[in-house]
């Protein structure tokens, strides 16, 4: 069941003559977990502000179309009730880290703090929420005092303790270390089979292959495919319309032409290609 | 101008000790990323290059010059730093203001001033944008601009720190050029990176980092191989050394060309 419906979804921030999204359709069920990748400037963080409540409630603008979340539509309810069923982590950490609180554990406190959980209910959800991302060493920290990637986690966990139906996510492990990249989205994939649901904006072709279920390909605010990874990450389009693909896709393809890869089906993924080079 | 780092150990006002004991020398027009996990000092040990952050012990001298002996302002005639955010950086009224700052505050003539703005916008891509506002461009093009902003003081030693994070294909082939360009005027660069495929791709020397060590420091073949000793740094070989690994290849690999070569033998 759909939770999420964008129908012909139109989008200008005040000051900008050009729309940013353009007749965006898009649907996503319930549990399911949705990658928005593209070049910079195509909208996907505008996308991501949008599902989110953001556009038009605090940037304003002109928004048309339809924009349904959990069975609420975006003109009809305010960025209070919305944040109840959506949240965003941004791209940038230092956007989101509120600067009026002294340790990592009461700045993921703090949104619930502000929905009215009482106190005895928000300490194991911090504690639990800490443990899930990996960072209950980081509790009695500063949140001034982390390296960038570490802000991230403080970032993606102050939304995950707030357990909302839908979790946007803008580049959540953009600064974050290899490894770490790969247990976050771990982390993320855990969440949609607890039933949340994900949308994600992301330049990791590699991880997306590995742990998302469908692939929305946005170029100049229109969605230009969208699909299962494997379809949409190898599709001969994506190169040409300035978006990033796998080297695995890439070195196959030349390996195609030079007759040392077999397969139809071109890799995403280490394993797939793994497989394709041996036969 | 060589950089010289002497059993260097920092240790934050909070306690949190965050270089152990560092060494390295870094000789001129090299071209060096350090990778490693978040936390391991990779940021703090670049900002003792030019003079942010000064020895608990230990020393860091940028060709002659002891760091403990010049103050950031003088440093900076021998070493650019940029930031990973670029709006930690920018304030000016217009980008061609903002990349002449460096350079005026050199105290350098307006005949030099001007080639060197000229030459920085050009090598960004950001000839045409001169008179934009620098927060009325993207988050793509202000990363530009902060580099071009650093590129125009004319440094002999170049540090970015992240210089790909949150950038599509399309900019990261352009930063790639801008290194390249760098490479042949013989500037020393020292890029952080969580990139390790454009890691691979674009430096000759790796160091990687754990914990306010350095864990392995050699030419990039050597280091982005050693796929077990990387993890414990929460570093993963890139995708096409992996996959050679994985396939069992001889050699390590670490870009397409080495890749194909390999697997046709």
């Amino acid at each position: 069941m759909a939770i999420v419906t964008l129908q012909n979804v139109t989008y200008k921030y005040p000051l900008t003559e050009a729309p940013v999204l353009q007749n965006v359709n898009l649907q996503v069920n319930e549990g399911e977990f949705v990658a928005v990748i593209g070049p910079n400037g195509a909208g996907k963080s505008t996308l991501c502000y949008t599902l989110a409540g953001f556009v038009p409630h605090f940037f304003k603008g002109e928004l048309t179309g339809i924009v349904e979340v959990a069975g609420v539509e975006t003109h009809q309810s305010s960025l209070n009730e919305w944040v109840l069923n959506v949240g965003l982590a941004f791209q940038n950490p230092f956007n989101q880290i509120s600067g009026a609180k002294y340790t990592v554990f009461e700045e993921i406190a703090f949104g619930l703090e502000n929905i009215g959980v009482p106190r005895g209910e928000m300490k194991p959800r911090v504690e639990k929420a800490l443990a899930l991302t990996g960072i209950s060493d980081l509790a009695d920290r500063s949140p001034y005092s982390l390296s960038g990637g570490q802000q991230q986690r403080v970032a993606l966990t102050s939304i995950l303790v707030m357990e909302p139906k839908v979790l946007v996510l803008d580049e959540p492990t953009s600064q974050m270390d290899p490894i770490g990249t790969r247990e976050v989205f771990g982390v993320i994939r855990t969440m949609a089979e607890r039933g949340m649901t994900v949308v994600l904006a992301e330049h990791k072709v590699e991880w997306i292959a590995a742990f998302a279920d469908r692939v929305v390909a946005l170029k100049d605010g229109q969605v230009l495919l969208d699909g299962k990874p494997g379809e949409v990450l190898t599709s001969p389009l994506l190169e040409e319309a300035g978006f990033g693909i796998s080297r695995y896709t890439s070195t196959a393809r030349k390996a195609k032409e030079m007759g040392l890869w077999k397969k139809d089906q071109l890799p995403v993924t280490l394993e797939e290609a793994v497989e394709g080079f041996r036969s | 101008m060589n950089i010289i780092i002497r059993d260097l150990r920092f240790t934050y006002p909070t306690g949190l000790e965050a270089l152990r004991g560092i060494s390295l020398t870094i000789a001129p027009g090299e071209q060096v990323a350090i990778v490693g996990q978040n936390g391991a000092g990779k940021t703090t040990l670049v900002k003792h290059l030019n003079g942010l952050l000064q020895p608990t012990q230990g020393s860091v001298h940028i060709g002659d010059w002891d760091t403990r002996q010049h103050p950031v302002s003088k440093l900076a005639v021998r070493v650019g730093y940029v930031f990973q955010n670029p709006d930690e950086q920018l304030f000016s009224q217009n980008v061609g203001m903002e990349v002449a700052f460096g350079p005026k505050n050199l105290g350098y003539p307006a005949e030099k001033v001007d080639a060197l703005v000229k030459d920085a916008l050009a090598l960004t891509e950001l000839s045409e944008k001169t008179e934009t506002n620098p927060y009325d461009l993207s988050s793509t093009w202000r990363k530009m601009v902060a580099l071009a902003s650093i590129i125009s003081m004319d440094t002999d030693i170049v540090i970015l720190d992240e210089p790909t994070t949150g950038q599509d294909a399309v900019n990261v082939r352009r930063i790639a050029h801008v290194i390249a360009a760098l490479r042949e005027r013989g500037k020393t660069v020292i890029t952080i990176t969580h990139d390790i495929d454009f890691c691979a791709e674009n430096f000759e020397r790796v160091i990687a980092m754990s914990q306010g060590q350095i864990l392995l420091d050699g030419p990039a073949n050597e280091v982005l191989g050693q796929e077990e000793i990387l993890a414990t740094t929460y570093v993963d070989p890139p995708q096409l050394t992996r996959l050679g690994l994985r396939l069992g290849l001889k050699e390590t690999v670490r870009n397409q060309e080495e890749f194909l070569t390999a697997i046709r033998k």
